[in-house]
Protein backbone atom coordinates (compact mmCIF):
# COMPACT_ATOMS: atom_id res chain seq x y z
CA UNK A 1 0.00 0.00 0.00
CA UNK A 2 1.01 3.33 -1.19
CA UNK A 3 2.41 5.34 2.47
CA UNK A 4 1.72 9.17 2.10
CA UNK A 5 3.34 11.88 4.37
CA UNK A 6 1.02 14.74 3.10
CA UNK A 7 -2.52 15.11 1.88
CA UNK A 8 -2.46 15.92 -1.64
CA UNK A 9 -2.46 19.83 -2.41
CA UNK A 10 -6.22 19.33 -3.52
CA UNK A 11 -7.00 18.46 -0.58
CA UNK A 12 -4.67 21.13 1.68
CA UNK A 13 -6.47 23.68 -1.10
CA UNK A 14 -10.08 22.58 0.24
CA UNK A 15 -9.24 22.35 3.53
CA UNK A 16 -7.63 25.70 4.34
CA UNK A 17 -10.24 27.53 2.13
CA UNK A 18 -13.10 26.07 3.86
CA UNK A 19 -11.69 26.53 7.19
CA UNK A 20 -11.07 30.54 6.29
CA UNK A 21 -15.39 29.92 4.76
CA UNK A 22 -16.84 27.99 8.07
CA UNK A 23 -15.16 29.88 10.49
CA UNK A 24 -15.95 33.09 9.17
CA UNK A 25 -19.72 32.16 8.48
CA UNK A 26 -19.62 30.90 12.10
CA UNK A 27 -18.88 34.16 13.67
CA UNK A 28 -20.94 36.31 11.01
CA UNK A 29 -24.23 33.47 12.11
CA UNK A 30 -23.70 34.26 15.63
CA UNK A 31 -23.05 38.39 15.22
CA UNK A 32 -26.06 38.83 12.10
CA UNK A 33 -28.83 36.68 14.42
CA UNK A 34 -28.61 39.75 17.08
CA UNK A 35 -27.29 42.27 14.95
CA UNK A 36 -29.45 45.82 14.37
CA UNK A 37 -26.64 47.88 12.53
CA UNK A 38 -27.37 48.64 8.57
CA UNK A 39 -25.22 46.01 7.54
CA UNK A 40 -27.51 43.10 8.59
CA UNK A 41 -29.57 42.72 5.75
CA UNK A 42 -26.45 42.22 3.21
CA UNK A 43 -24.70 40.05 5.71
CA UNK A 44 -27.24 37.60 5.20
CA UNK A 45 -27.69 37.34 1.80
CA UNK A 46 -23.71 36.74 1.90
CA UNK A 47 -24.12 34.14 4.55
CA UNK A 48 -26.65 32.68 2.24
CA UNK A 49 -25.04 32.75 -0.69
CA UNK A 50 -21.71 31.39 1.21
CA UNK A 51 -23.64 28.73 2.36
CA UNK A 52 -24.33 27.10 -1.06
CA UNK A 53 -20.45 27.91 -2.01
CA UNK A 54 -19.67 25.99 1.74
CA UNK A 55 -22.18 23.08 -0.24
CA UNK A 56 -20.64 22.84 -2.89
CA UNK A 57 -17.07 22.55 -1.90
CA UNK A 58 -18.14 20.02 1.51
CA UNK A 59 -19.93 17.75 -1.82
CA UNK A 60 -16.53 18.13 -3.78
CA UNK A 61 -14.02 17.34 -0.46
CA UNK A 62 -16.03 14.29 0.55
CA UNK A 63 -15.42 12.82 -3.35
CA UNK A 64 -12.45 14.03 -3.09
CA UNK A 65 -11.41 12.17 0.64
CA UNK A 66 -13.22 9.25 -0.34
CA UNK A 67 -10.88 9.12 -3.64
CA UNK A 68 -7.76 9.68 -2.27
CA UNK A 69 -5.26 7.98 0.27
CA UNK A 70 -5.30 9.99 4.02
CA UNK A 71 -1.55 10.32 5.57
CA UNK A 72 -2.03 7.50 8.62
CA UNK A 73 -1.56 8.91 11.79
CA UNK A 74 1.76 7.79 14.05
CA UNK A 75 1.60 4.30 15.61
CA UNK A 76 2.79 5.87 18.88
CA UNK A 77 -1.09 7.16 18.97
CA UNK A 78 -3.45 5.60 22.11
CA UNK A 79 -6.36 3.97 20.71
CA UNK A 80 -8.36 6.96 22.52
CA UNK A 81 -6.81 9.39 20.48
CA UNK A 82 -7.10 8.24 17.46
CA UNK A 83 -11.05 7.11 18.63
CA UNK A 84 -10.70 11.28 19.18
CA UNK A 85 -9.53 11.97 15.98
CA UNK A 86 -12.27 9.85 13.92
CA UNK A 87 -15.54 11.04 16.16
CA UNK A 88 -13.91 14.39 15.61
CA UNK A 89 -13.41 14.18 11.83
CA UNK A 90 -16.94 12.57 11.15
CA UNK A 91 -18.41 14.74 13.15
CA UNK A 92 -16.98 18.16 11.24
CA UNK A 93 -18.26 16.37 8.53
CA UNK A 94 -21.93 15.69 9.32
CA UNK A 95 -21.85 19.14 10.70
CA UNK A 96 -20.16 20.75 7.45
CA UNK A 97 -23.41 18.86 5.64
CA UNK A 98 -25.63 19.41 8.48
CA UNK A 99 -25.21 23.62 8.63
CA UNK A 100 -25.95 24.61 5.03
CA UNK A 101 -29.01 22.40 4.44
CA UNK A 102 -30.90 23.34 7.40
CA UNK A 103 -29.97 26.94 6.85
CA UNK A 104 -31.75 26.14 3.32
CA UNK A 105 -34.91 23.95 4.59
CA UNK A 106 -35.31 26.90 7.47
CA UNK A 107 -35.63 29.62 4.75
CA UNK A 108 -38.31 27.07 2.43
CA UNK A 109 -40.06 27.04 5.56
CA UNK A 110 -40.31 30.43 6.20
CA UNK A 111 -41.46 30.38 2.40
CA UNK A 112 -37.84 32.16 1.55
CA UNK A 113 -36.24 31.64 -1.75
CA UNK A 114 -32.36 30.77 -1.57
CA UNK A 115 -30.79 33.37 -3.81
CA UNK A 116 -27.14 33.01 -4.57
CA UNK A 117 -25.15 36.19 -5.49
CA UNK A 118 -28.23 37.41 -7.23
CA UNK A 119 -27.29 34.82 -9.92
CA UNK A 120 -29.44 32.38 -9.50
CA UNK A 121 -32.00 30.68 -6.77
CA UNK A 122 -32.30 27.11 -4.88
CA UNK A 123 -35.26 25.31 -5.67
CA UNK A 124 -37.88 25.49 -2.58
CA UNK A 125 -37.49 21.47 -1.27
CA UNK A 126 -40.10 21.85 1.25
CA UNK A 127 -43.44 23.21 2.52
CA UNK A 128 -43.96 26.35 4.00
CA UNK A 129 -44.76 25.70 7.82
CA UNK A 130 -43.66 27.31 10.97
CA UNK A 131 -43.16 24.13 12.82
CA UNK A 132 -40.46 23.00 9.96
CA UNK A 133 -38.72 25.98 10.09
CA UNK A 134 -38.75 26.21 14.19
CA UNK A 135 -37.45 22.32 14.05
CA UNK A 136 -34.29 23.79 11.25
CA UNK A 137 -33.76 27.06 12.83
CA UNK A 138 -32.82 25.16 16.00
CA UNK A 139 -30.91 22.50 14.20
CA UNK A 140 -28.71 25.52 12.57
CA UNK A 141 -28.46 27.21 16.01
CA UNK A 142 -27.17 23.77 17.86
CA UNK A 143 -25.55 22.54 15.11
CA UNK A 144 -23.24 25.83 14.72
CA UNK A 145 -22.04 25.79 18.63
CA UNK A 146 -21.52 21.73 18.12
CA UNK A 147 -19.71 22.75 15.04
CA UNK A 148 -17.16 25.29 17.02
CA UNK A 149 -16.54 23.01 19.58
CA UNK A 150 -15.42 20.38 17.17
CA UNK A 151 -13.25 23.01 15.03
CA UNK A 152 -11.73 24.29 18.83
CA UNK A 153 -10.66 20.21 19.31
CA UNK A 154 -9.49 20.17 15.95
CA UNK A 155 -7.19 22.97 16.02
CA UNK A 156 -6.14 22.27 19.45
CA UNK A 157 -5.06 18.85 18.75
CA UNK A 158 -3.64 20.15 15.73
CA UNK A 159 -1.58 22.60 17.52
CA UNK A 160 -0.62 19.98 20.15
CA UNK A 161 1.04 17.75 17.28
CA UNK A 162 2.58 20.28 15.90
CA UNK A 163 4.09 22.46 18.31
CA UNK A 164 4.52 19.63 21.12
CA UNK A 165 4.55 16.12 19.62
CA UNK A 166 6.16 17.47 16.23
CA UNK A 167 5.19 14.38 15.00
CA UNK A 168 4.40 14.97 11.37
CA UNK A 169 0.63 15.31 11.90
CA UNK A 170 0.24 18.79 11.47
CA UNK A 171 2.61 19.32 8.97
CA UNK A 172 0.70 16.25 6.99
CA UNK A 173 -1.67 19.69 6.31
CA UNK A 174 0.08 22.40 6.74
CA UNK A 175 2.62 22.17 3.76
CA UNK A 176 3.61 19.79 0.61
CA UNK A 177 6.00 16.57 0.14
CA UNK B 1 3.46 16.49 32.50
CA UNK B 2 3.83 15.77 28.72
CA UNK B 3 6.39 12.75 27.72
CA UNK B 4 9.07 13.51 24.88
CA UNK B 5 8.57 9.95 23.15
CA UNK B 6 10.82 10.26 20.44
CA UNK B 7 14.68 10.94 21.55
CA UNK B 8 15.84 13.06 18.69
CA UNK B 9 13.12 15.66 19.54
CA UNK B 10 14.33 18.88 20.77
CA UNK B 11 12.39 19.36 25.04
CA UNK B 12 8.71 20.81 25.26
CA UNK B 13 9.56 24.43 25.77
CA UNK B 14 7.53 26.82 27.58
CA UNK B 15 7.16 29.05 24.85
CA UNK B 16 5.40 26.20 22.31
CA UNK B 17 2.81 25.13 25.11
CA UNK B 18 1.78 28.98 25.88
CA UNK B 19 1.51 29.47 21.88
CA UNK B 20 -0.91 26.53 22.18
CA UNK B 21 -2.48 28.22 25.15
CA UNK B 22 -2.49 31.78 23.76
CA UNK B 23 -4.34 30.36 19.87
CA UNK B 24 -6.99 28.54 21.45
CA UNK B 25 -7.30 31.64 23.81
CA UNK B 26 -7.85 33.53 20.65
CA UNK B 27 -10.28 31.14 19.17
CA UNK B 28 -12.32 30.59 22.14
CA UNK B 29 -12.52 34.88 22.66
CA UNK B 30 -13.63 35.21 19.61
CA UNK B 31 -16.29 32.95 19.40
CA UNK B 32 -17.55 34.75 22.62
CA UNK B 33 -17.09 38.33 21.23
CA UNK B 34 -18.90 37.19 17.95
CA UNK B 35 -21.87 35.53 20.25
CA UNK B 36 -22.21 38.82 22.02
CA UNK B 37 -20.87 38.07 25.24
CA UNK B 38 -18.72 41.16 25.21
CA UNK B 39 -22.00 43.64 23.77
CA UNK B 40 -22.71 45.03 27.45
CA UNK B 41 -25.65 46.92 26.75
CA UNK B 42 -25.76 47.62 22.85
CA UNK B 43 -28.84 47.26 22.02
CA UNK B 44 -29.73 43.57 20.20
CA UNK B 45 -32.60 41.82 18.50
CA UNK B 46 -32.88 39.90 21.68
CA UNK B 47 -32.86 42.66 23.70
CA UNK B 48 -35.65 44.31 21.19
CA UNK B 49 -37.87 41.14 21.21
CA UNK B 50 -37.53 41.06 25.07
CA UNK B 51 -38.51 44.35 26.01
CA UNK B 52 -41.30 44.12 23.02
CA UNK B 53 -42.43 40.85 24.86
CA UNK B 54 -42.57 42.43 28.49
CA UNK B 55 -42.84 40.19 31.23
CA UNK B 56 -45.80 37.82 30.74
CA UNK B 57 -44.92 35.49 27.58
CA UNK B 58 -47.87 35.07 25.46
CA UNK B 59 -46.29 31.74 23.91
CA UNK B 60 -46.57 31.00 20.29
CA UNK B 61 -47.76 34.70 19.41
CA UNK B 62 -46.41 37.20 17.65
CA UNK B 63 -44.12 39.66 20.14
CA UNK B 64 -45.22 43.16 18.21
CA UNK B 65 -49.09 43.18 17.17
CA UNK B 66 -49.97 39.55 18.79
CA UNK B 67 -53.71 39.99 18.26
CA UNK B 68 -55.21 40.10 14.65
CA UNK B 69 -57.52 38.59 12.19
CA UNK B 70 -56.36 37.15 8.70
CA UNK B 71 -57.70 38.15 5.28
CA UNK B 72 -57.31 37.15 1.86
CA UNK B 73 -57.87 38.62 -1.52
CA UNK B 74 -56.09 40.06 -4.67
CA UNK B 75 -53.97 42.67 -5.75
CA UNK B 76 -54.95 44.40 -8.75
CA UNK B 77 -52.69 45.73 -10.36
CA UNK B 78 -53.00 49.17 -12.18
CA UNK B 79 -49.64 48.45 -14.39
CA UNK B 80 -49.05 52.41 -13.78
CA UNK B 81 -46.22 51.33 -11.31
CA UNK B 82 -44.35 49.31 -13.95
CA UNK B 83 -42.71 51.74 -15.32
CA UNK B 84 -40.46 52.32 -12.47
CA UNK B 85 -40.25 48.36 -11.07
CA UNK B 86 -39.66 45.24 -12.89
CA UNK B 87 -41.52 43.41 -10.07
CA UNK B 88 -44.31 40.91 -11.28
CA UNK B 89 -46.80 41.95 -8.87
CA UNK B 90 -46.77 45.27 -10.33
CA UNK B 91 -47.53 44.40 -13.62
CA UNK B 92 -51.36 45.12 -14.77
CA UNK B 93 -53.17 42.36 -13.60
CA UNK B 94 -54.23 40.67 -10.33
CA UNK B 95 -52.00 38.75 -7.85
CA UNK B 96 -53.49 36.61 -4.99
CA UNK B 97 -52.52 37.91 -1.42
CA UNK B 98 -52.65 36.67 2.45
CA UNK B 99 -52.93 39.89 4.87
CA UNK B 100 -53.46 40.37 8.26
CA UNK B 101 -54.87 43.53 10.49
CA UNK B 102 -53.57 43.79 13.75
CA UNK B 103 -53.32 46.06 16.73
CA UNK B 104 -50.35 46.70 18.21
CA UNK B 105 -49.15 45.31 21.58
CA UNK B 106 -48.02 41.95 22.84
CA UNK B 107 -51.29 40.47 24.22
CA UNK B 108 -53.31 38.03 21.83
CA UNK B 109 -56.46 38.98 23.53
CA UNK B 110 -56.23 43.02 24.27
CA UNK B 111 -59.60 44.78 23.70
CA UNK B 112 -59.12 45.98 20.21
CA UNK B 113 -59.84 49.68 20.61
CA UNK B 114 -57.37 50.34 23.40
CA UNK B 115 -54.50 50.00 20.97
CA UNK B 116 -53.10 53.05 19.91
CA UNK B 117 -51.20 51.82 16.75
CA UNK B 118 -53.31 49.49 14.05
CA UNK B 119 -51.65 47.79 11.17
CA UNK B 120 -52.10 45.94 7.79
CA UNK B 121 -49.35 42.97 6.44
CA UNK B 122 -49.58 41.37 3.24
CA UNK B 123 -47.71 38.98 1.12
CA UNK B 124 -47.93 37.96 -2.28
CA UNK B 125 -45.95 35.43 -4.42
CA UNK B 126 -44.73 33.45 -1.29
CA UNK B 127 -41.80 30.98 -2.00
CA UNK B 128 -41.14 32.36 -5.53
CA UNK B 129 -38.03 35.33 -6.12
CA UNK B 130 -41.29 37.64 -6.23
CA UNK B 131 -42.19 37.43 -3.17
CA UNK B 132 -43.10 40.46 -1.46
CA UNK B 133 -43.72 41.19 2.53
CA UNK B 134 -45.71 44.32 3.37
CA UNK B 135 -46.23 45.83 7.06
CA UNK B 136 -47.57 49.09 6.98
CA UNK B 137 -48.70 51.46 10.46
CA UNK B 138 -51.33 53.76 11.02
CA UNK B 139 -48.63 56.45 11.47
CA UNK B 140 -46.88 57.75 8.61
CA UNK B 141 -43.40 58.62 10.12
CA UNK B 142 -41.80 57.39 12.73
CA UNK B 143 -40.67 59.25 15.94
CA UNK B 144 -37.06 58.41 16.01
CA UNK B 145 -34.57 57.17 13.01
CA UNK B 146 -32.33 54.71 14.73
CA UNK B 147 -32.79 51.92 16.66
CA UNK B 148 -31.04 52.32 19.35
CA UNK B 149 -33.49 55.53 20.03
CA UNK B 150 -36.69 53.45 19.46
CA UNK B 151 -36.12 51.14 21.83
CA UNK B 152 -35.17 54.13 24.27
CA UNK B 153 -39.12 55.29 22.96
CA UNK B 154 -40.34 51.57 23.68
CA UNK B 155 -38.90 51.99 27.18
CA UNK B 156 -39.89 55.24 28.01
CA UNK B 157 -43.56 53.92 26.85
CA UNK B 158 -43.30 50.65 28.55
CA UNK B 159 -45.11 50.59 31.89
CA UNK B 160 -43.24 51.20 35.57
CA UNK B 161 -43.42 47.47 36.63
CA UNK B 162 -44.26 48.18 40.11
CA UNK B 163 -47.40 50.67 38.89
CA UNK B 164 -48.23 48.91 35.65
CA UNK B 165 -48.74 52.39 34.59
CA UNK B 166 -46.83 54.89 32.11
CA UNK B 167 -44.99 57.39 33.78
CA UNK B 168 -46.16 60.68 31.70
CA UNK B 169 -42.77 62.39 32.98
CA UNK B 170 -40.23 59.87 31.31
CA UNK B 171 -42.63 60.16 28.46
CA UNK B 172 -42.31 63.84 27.63
CA UNK B 173 -38.37 63.69 28.68
CA UNK B 174 -38.08 61.28 26.02
CA UNK B 175 -39.46 63.29 23.54
CA UNK B 176 -38.05 66.37 24.74
CA UNK B 177 -34.63 64.53 24.54
CA UNK B 178 -35.69 63.47 20.34
CA UNK B 179 -36.87 66.73 18.48
CA UNK B 180 -37.03 64.50 15.79
CA UNK B 181 -40.15 63.12 17.08
CA UNK B 182 -42.11 66.50 15.99
CA UNK B 183 -43.63 65.31 12.56
CA UNK B 184 -45.09 61.82 14.50
CA UNK B 185 -46.45 63.79 17.45
CA UNK B 186 -47.81 66.36 15.08
CA UNK B 187 -49.97 62.97 13.78
CA UNK B 188 -50.55 61.72 16.98
CA UNK B 189 -52.43 64.85 17.83
CA UNK B 190 -54.87 65.23 14.95
CA UNK B 191 -55.45 61.52 14.55
CA UNK B 192 -58.46 60.26 15.84
CA UNK B 193 -58.70 56.19 15.26
CA UNK B 194 -61.58 55.45 12.55
CA UNK B 195 -64.08 53.28 13.70
CA UNK B 196 -63.11 50.94 11.71
CA UNK B 197 -60.04 48.90 10.14
CA UNK B 198 -61.39 48.91 6.71
CA UNK B 199 -61.26 53.11 6.78
CA UNK B 200 -58.11 53.49 8.32
CA UNK B 201 -54.68 54.50 5.95
CA UNK B 202 -51.80 52.38 6.19
CA UNK B 203 -47.57 53.20 5.73
CA UNK B 204 -45.10 51.79 4.77
CA UNK B 205 -43.56 53.94 6.93
CA UNK B 206 -39.68 53.37 5.83
CA UNK B 207 -38.65 53.92 2.39
CA UNK B 208 -37.80 51.31 -0.76
CA UNK B 209 -36.02 51.67 -4.54
CA UNK B 210 -37.82 51.06 -7.21
CA UNK B 211 -35.50 49.79 -9.50
CA UNK B 212 -36.59 49.45 -13.66
CA UNK B 213 -35.68 47.40 -16.52
CA UNK B 214 -33.62 50.11 -17.60
CA UNK B 215 -31.59 50.09 -14.05
CA UNK B 216 -33.02 53.22 -12.84
CA UNK B 217 -34.24 53.46 -9.01
CA UNK B 218 -36.55 55.46 -7.44
CA UNK B 219 -37.16 56.15 -3.84
CA UNK B 220 -40.94 55.58 -2.70
CA UNK B 221 -43.06 54.97 0.32
CA UNK B 222 -46.45 54.19 0.21
CA UNK B 223 -49.88 54.10 2.09
CA UNK B 224 -53.02 51.78 1.62
CA UNK B 225 -55.92 54.40 1.33
CA UNK B 226 -59.83 52.87 2.09
CA UNK B 227 -62.38 53.09 -0.52
CA UNK B 228 -65.09 53.04 1.90
CA UNK B 229 -65.57 56.00 4.31
CA UNK B 230 -66.52 56.26 7.78
CA UNK B 231 -70.09 56.95 7.42
CA UNK B 232 -70.34 53.57 5.72
CA UNK B 233 -69.12 51.05 7.61
CA UNK B 234 -71.03 49.18 10.00
CA UNK B 235 -71.71 49.90 13.53
CA UNK B 236 -68.97 49.07 15.61
CA UNK B 237 -69.65 47.34 18.88
CA UNK B 238 -67.42 49.39 21.29
CA UNK B 239 -68.16 47.21 24.53
CA UNK B 240 -67.03 44.00 22.89
CA UNK B 241 -62.83 44.01 23.55
CA UNK B 242 -62.67 42.27 19.60
CA UNK B 243 -65.21 44.97 18.20
CA UNK B 244 -62.45 46.15 15.51
CA UNK B 245 -62.25 42.18 14.18
CA UNK B 246 -65.91 41.18 14.67
CA UNK B 247 -66.97 44.86 12.44
CA UNK B 248 -64.04 43.76 9.98
CA UNK B 249 -65.82 40.21 9.51
CA UNK B 250 -69.35 41.61 8.75
CA UNK B 251 -67.99 44.19 6.26
CA UNK B 252 -66.06 41.96 4.30
CA UNK B 253 -69.12 39.46 4.23
CA UNK B 254 -71.48 42.22 3.23
CA UNK B 255 -69.03 43.01 0.09
CA UNK B 256 -64.83 43.41 -1.05
CA UNK B 257 -63.39 45.49 1.28
CA UNK B 258 -61.20 48.02 -0.94
CA UNK B 259 -57.59 49.79 -0.40
CA UNK B 260 -55.95 52.05 -2.91
CA UNK B 261 -51.70 50.73 -3.10
CA UNK B 262 -50.34 54.28 -3.56
CA UNK B 263 -47.02 55.17 -4.03
CA UNK B 264 -45.26 58.49 -3.08
CA UNK B 265 -41.96 59.20 -5.25
CA UNK B 266 -39.47 60.82 -3.68
CA UNK B 267 -37.56 63.81 -5.30
CA UNK B 268 -33.75 65.35 -4.92
CA UNK B 269 -34.86 67.09 -1.69
CA UNK B 270 -36.27 64.06 0.38
CA UNK B 271 -34.17 61.62 2.70
CA UNK B 272 -35.11 58.31 2.01
CA UNK B 273 -32.87 56.96 4.47
CA UNK B 274 -34.73 59.09 7.64
CA UNK B 275 -38.13 57.61 8.77
CA UNK B 276 -39.19 60.66 10.85
CA UNK B 277 -39.38 63.57 8.12
CA UNK B 278 -43.00 63.28 5.92
CA UNK B 279 -42.65 63.81 2.28
CA UNK B 280 -44.18 66.94 0.96
CA UNK B 281 -47.57 66.70 -0.56
CA UNK B 282 -46.68 67.78 -3.80
CA UNK B 283 -44.70 65.04 -4.22
CA UNK B 284 -45.61 62.54 -7.59
CA UNK B 285 -47.95 60.02 -6.15
CA UNK B 286 -48.92 56.69 -7.99
CA UNK B 287 -52.08 54.49 -7.62
CA UNK B 288 -50.66 50.97 -7.96
CA UNK B 289 -53.52 49.15 -7.85
CA UNK B 290 -55.85 48.08 -5.10
CA UNK B 291 -56.28 45.35 -2.31
CA UNK B 292 -59.57 44.08 -2.48
CA UNK B 293 -59.81 41.84 0.25
CA UNK B 294 -62.68 39.28 -0.15
CA UNK B 295 -62.10 36.76 2.48
CA UNK B 296 -61.29 36.69 6.37
CA UNK B 297 -60.22 33.75 8.80
CA UNK B 298 -58.93 33.51 12.50
CA UNK B 299 -55.20 33.87 12.71
CA UNK B 300 -55.19 30.16 14.75
CA UNK B 301 -56.99 28.95 11.69
CA UNK B 302 -56.31 31.41 8.92
CA UNK B 303 -52.69 31.02 6.97
CA UNK B 304 -51.65 34.79 8.15
CA UNK B 305 -51.13 33.52 11.79
CA UNK B 306 -48.02 31.32 11.00
CA UNK B 307 -46.49 34.16 8.41
CA UNK B 308 -43.86 36.41 9.34
CA UNK B 309 -44.11 39.79 7.37
CA UNK B 310 -40.61 41.02 7.75
CA UNK B 311 -40.45 43.82 5.42
CA UNK B 312 -37.59 43.36 4.06
CA UNK B 313 -37.96 39.86 1.96
CA UNK B 314 -38.39 42.08 -1.40
CA UNK B 315 -39.53 41.13 -5.09
CA UNK B 316 -36.90 41.69 -7.98
CA UNK B 317 -37.58 44.94 -8.89
CA UNK B 318 -37.37 46.72 -5.20
CA UNK B 319 -34.63 46.80 -1.95
CA UNK B 320 -34.27 48.37 1.08
CA UNK B 321 -32.93 52.19 0.73
CA UNK B 322 -30.22 52.97 3.92
CA UNK B 323 -32.78 53.43 6.42
CA UNK B 324 -31.29 52.47 9.83
CA UNK B 325 -35.36 51.29 10.97
CA UNK B 326 -36.11 49.37 8.59
CA UNK B 327 -32.41 47.42 7.95
CA UNK B 328 -32.73 46.93 12.15
CA UNK B 329 -36.43 45.03 11.34
CA UNK B 330 -35.51 42.35 10.21
CA UNK B 331 -33.02 40.49 12.65
CA UNK B 332 -36.29 41.97 15.07
CA UNK B 333 -38.53 39.97 13.22
CA UNK B 334 -36.50 37.01 12.88
CA UNK B 335 -35.87 36.95 16.36
CA UNK B 336 -39.94 37.11 17.47
CA UNK B 337 -40.27 34.46 14.38
CA UNK B 338 -37.81 32.37 15.82
CA UNK B 339 -39.16 32.26 19.45
CA UNK B 340 -42.92 31.62 19.00
CA UNK B 341 -42.12 28.71 16.18
CA UNK B 342 -39.88 26.98 18.66
CA UNK B 343 -42.53 27.40 21.66
CA UNK B 344 -45.60 26.12 18.50
CA UNK B 345 -43.42 23.20 17.55
CA UNK B 346 -42.81 22.51 21.73
CA UNK B 347 -46.67 22.78 21.94
CA UNK B 348 -45.96 25.41 24.66
CA UNK B 349 -48.92 27.47 23.12
CA UNK B 350 -51.51 28.37 25.50
CA UNK B 351 -54.90 27.24 24.25
CA UNK B 352 -57.43 29.92 24.28
CA UNK B 353 -60.98 30.25 23.26
CA UNK B 354 -61.37 34.06 22.22
CA UNK B 355 -61.38 35.60 18.42
CA UNK B 356 -57.96 35.78 19.07
CA UNK B 357 -57.00 32.14 18.81
CA UNK B 358 -54.52 30.38 20.09
CA UNK B 359 -51.04 28.34 18.22
CA UNK B 360 -48.65 30.02 15.59
CA UNK B 361 -49.83 33.54 15.61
Amino acid sequence: MQVTKHYSATSRLLHWAMALLLISMLFLGLSMVQSLAVWQVEAVALHKSFGVVALILVVIRLINTWRNVSPSLPNELSQLQRLAASITHIGLYIAMLLMPLSGWLMQNADGRVVNVFGLFSLPNLIAVDIRYFAFFREVHALVAWVFLMLIFMHISAALYHGLIKSDGVFSSMFKGK
Amino acid sequence: MIKVTRSNKPAISVFRVCALAASMSVFATATLYFAGVFNGDKVTAQAFVDLQQGSTVHAGFRRAHAKGLCVSGNFESTGLLSAYSTATVFKQGSTPFIGRFSIAGNNPTAPDLKAPVRSLAFVVNTATEDEWRVAMNTPPVMAVATPDAFYKQLQALSPDPATGKRDPAKISAFFKAHPESKAFNQWKAGYTPANSFATEQYNSINAFYLHNAQGEKQAVRWQAVPSMSEHEVAVLDKQSPDALQQQLISQIEKQPVRFDLKFTLADSNDDENNPTIPWPSSREVINAGSLVITGWGFQNEGACGAQNFDPLVLPKGMSATADPILRARGAAYAQSYRRRATETLLNKSKTSQEGAGDASN
